[in-house]
């Protein structure tokens, strides 16, 4: 039997790695996989409580945070491709017309 | 266990009406080639229907569909803001995209799901109902600011909107997992009335923690503000618009949701915390304001002044707090949308003509555009007796009974340096000599609309407690 602590955890360092990934990389691509990775993360920590917990609820609402991602993905890669034809390139240091 | 039941429909008839109303909007685009006409009619006509199933609707608060979505007046009011913003955005956004060579159906059906996933915030007693709500409203967002997809601007601000949003979910539904983790529910009113037994964990506190995160993002307040003055300019303004108002509104309403109608947290280190959010927003947003010389820039850094102002509400935690707020964020959609849609006349091809001195001598080329553009800068400023004033009363007012006089201090000085950009604008307008013009002259449903929106923020200004006996939830 695993511990309840140790899904906990693994759940952390993956979301703690997802949110490394989207501070430190600079391909937008990349920045955005590194946030379906946080997503995912949270996705294990609601699977993990709500089984220990005994509770659909958490498992429902994985459901939903999938719709969501494949939502958000849809969107996001639309917005990329819709930036690249008018800058031809990825680099979200050098999107920058705007100031930051 | 709860079975379906038939009324939960009625309760949620204004959301089923616009739902309708978008699918129809979808449909619309692929069957007729010049749809943008029809589109705007069908969407006017949606709205206005689901306006007055609010009316109809409102009353006594009654949970449905299984305890996840509360019908009631909190819901109803807000509700009611978002659909008048909507409206009112649809209106004054027409001519300004079709100058754009933007006026496209998908745009209608946009702001409608907009709108439906608003009032999913304003209605959800769920976790998960609100997390959909917030997703729905966001995701129609970030495609609305990439809406110019030729131009880079508009790509560049979608991309950021898009990145530093879908980021911020993340801590959301984090937050999210660790509540239910806690309190083994997703259900708000069920964690409000075992408040006590979880406000001492630490992990219910980080998920509170989170959950701030995730909502103070979505109201732009500093240090989560960041995305706002590039998001803001970089997209259409009559977008910019709308997502400055009824989005900020929605928003709030899930962290009135959350922070004074579940939490209570009054007065403990979670809204000292609140209250340092607010601090540093009405600093920030203020002094920003001032170095701006883009007209759209400035309003940006203004909403996270105002973000910061009504957070002053959240932090104080009592009653007058909730009611000063919807009060201020009714005040503030009509207000800000006026301004924006000003900007939006004068506003030229390719993002020309959105600086300040583009505003020189603007009251004698459109007397009644200045004096329109002069009555928002005033509210926005909160001189009486106009409705921004009252907003900051009542928040402020709640603060000082909450023991945060401080906080109130500091919103009142920081006012007063708002005053200065917005008069600014006044000031060009009125005494300088130049070439201001407006960029093709508007029709008169463009003005009557304005006209509406500055009589709105007089009225509310004039008779605050209309308003303020509905937020109150009663008439």
């Amino acid at each position: 039997m695993i511990e309840l602590e140790s899904y906990l955890l693994l759940s952390a360092i993956t979301f703690v790695i997802g949110v490394i990934g989207v501070l430190t990389r600079r391909n937008a691509i990349i920045v955005f996989m590194s946030i379906e990775l946080m997503l995912n993360s949270v996705n294990l920590t609601l699977v993990a409580f709500s089984a220990f917990l005994g509770d659909p609820t958490g498992q429902m609402l994985v459901f939903f945070v999938m719709t969501v991602a494949a939502a958000e993905a849809a969107v996001g890669l639309a917005i990329i491709i819709a930036l690249f034809r008018n800058k031809q390139t990825l680099n979200i240091d050098e999107i920058n017309i705007l100031k930051w | 266990m709860n079975k379906f039941n038939v009324l939960d429909l009625w309760y949620s008839s204004p959301l089923v009406t616009l739902v309708v109303t978008g699918l129809v909007l979808l449909v619309l685009e692929g069957f007729r080639r010049k749809s943008q006409r029809m589109a705007f009619g069908v969407s006017a006509a949606g709205i206005i229907i689901a306006i007055g199933l609010t009316i109809v609707t409102y009353g006594e608060n009654q949970p449905a569909f299984n305890n996840t979505f509360l019908q009631g007046t909190f819901g109803s009011f807000f509700s009611f803001v978002f659909l008048a913003a909507g409206l009112l955005s649809l209106i004054l956004s027409r001519e300004y995209l079709e100058r754009l060579n933007i006026h496209r159906t998908e745009y209608y059906a946009l702001v409608i799901f907009a709108i439906v996933g608003m009032m999913l915030m304003a209605s959800a007693i769920d976790l998960v109902v609100l997390f959909l709500g917030v997703e729905l409203m966001s995701l129609c967002l970030y495609v609305l600011a990439g809406f110019m997809r030729t131009r880079v601007t508009s790509n560049e601000s979608a991309l950021k909107y898009f990145l530093l949003g879908a980021f911020v979910t993340g801590f959301l539904l984090y937050g999210i997992a660790l509540l239910y983790g806690t309190t083994g529910t997703t259900n708000l009113v069920t964690i409000g009335k075992n408040f006590e037994a979880y406000s001492g964990n630490a992990v219910f506190l980080l998920g509170v923690g989170m959950v701030m995160m995730g909502l103070s993002f979505k109201i732009a307040a500093a240090p989560f503000h960041l995305w706002a003055p590039d998001v803001y300019e970089g997209a259409p303004t009559s977008v910019t618009g709308f997502m400055s108002t009824a989005a900020k509104a929605a928003a709030f309403a899930a962290f009135i949701t959350v922070f004074l109608r579940t939490f209570e947290f009054a007065g403990t280190k979670v809204s000292e915390i609140l209250a340092i959010l607010a601090a540093v927003s009405m600093m920030i947003g203020n002094i920003a304001a001032i170095a701006q010389n883009n007209v759209k820039r400035m309003l940006a850094y203004s909403s996270v002044a105002h973000a910061g102002y009504m957070l002053t509400g959240i932090a104080a935690g009592n009653e007058e707090g909730q009611i000063g707020i919807m009060f201020y964020l009714a005040a503030y959609v009509f207000m800000n949308l006026g301004a924006f849609s000003i900007v939006s006349l004068v506003e030229g091809q390719n993002d020309t003509r959105l600086s300040f001195d583009d505003y020189s001598g603007l009251s004698k080329q459109q007397p009644l555009l200045a004096a329109l553009m002069s009555v928002f800068m005033f509210s926005l400023a909160g001189i009486p007796p106009l409705a921004g004033f009252f907003g900051k009363y009542y928040v402020f007012l709640a603060a000082v009974k909450a023991d945060l006089t401080w906080l109130a201090i500091l919103g009142v000085l920081t006012s007063l340096i708002s005053v200065y950009y917005y008069l600014r604008l006044v000031v060009l307008m009125y005494f300088r000599d130049g070439e201001a013009q407006v960029a093709a002259k508007p029709s008169l449903g463009t003005i009557v609309a304005i006209s509406l929106a500055a009589f709105l923020v007089l009225q509310l200004g004039l008779y605050p407690s209309l308003v303020v006996n509905i937020a109150r939830g009663g008439f």
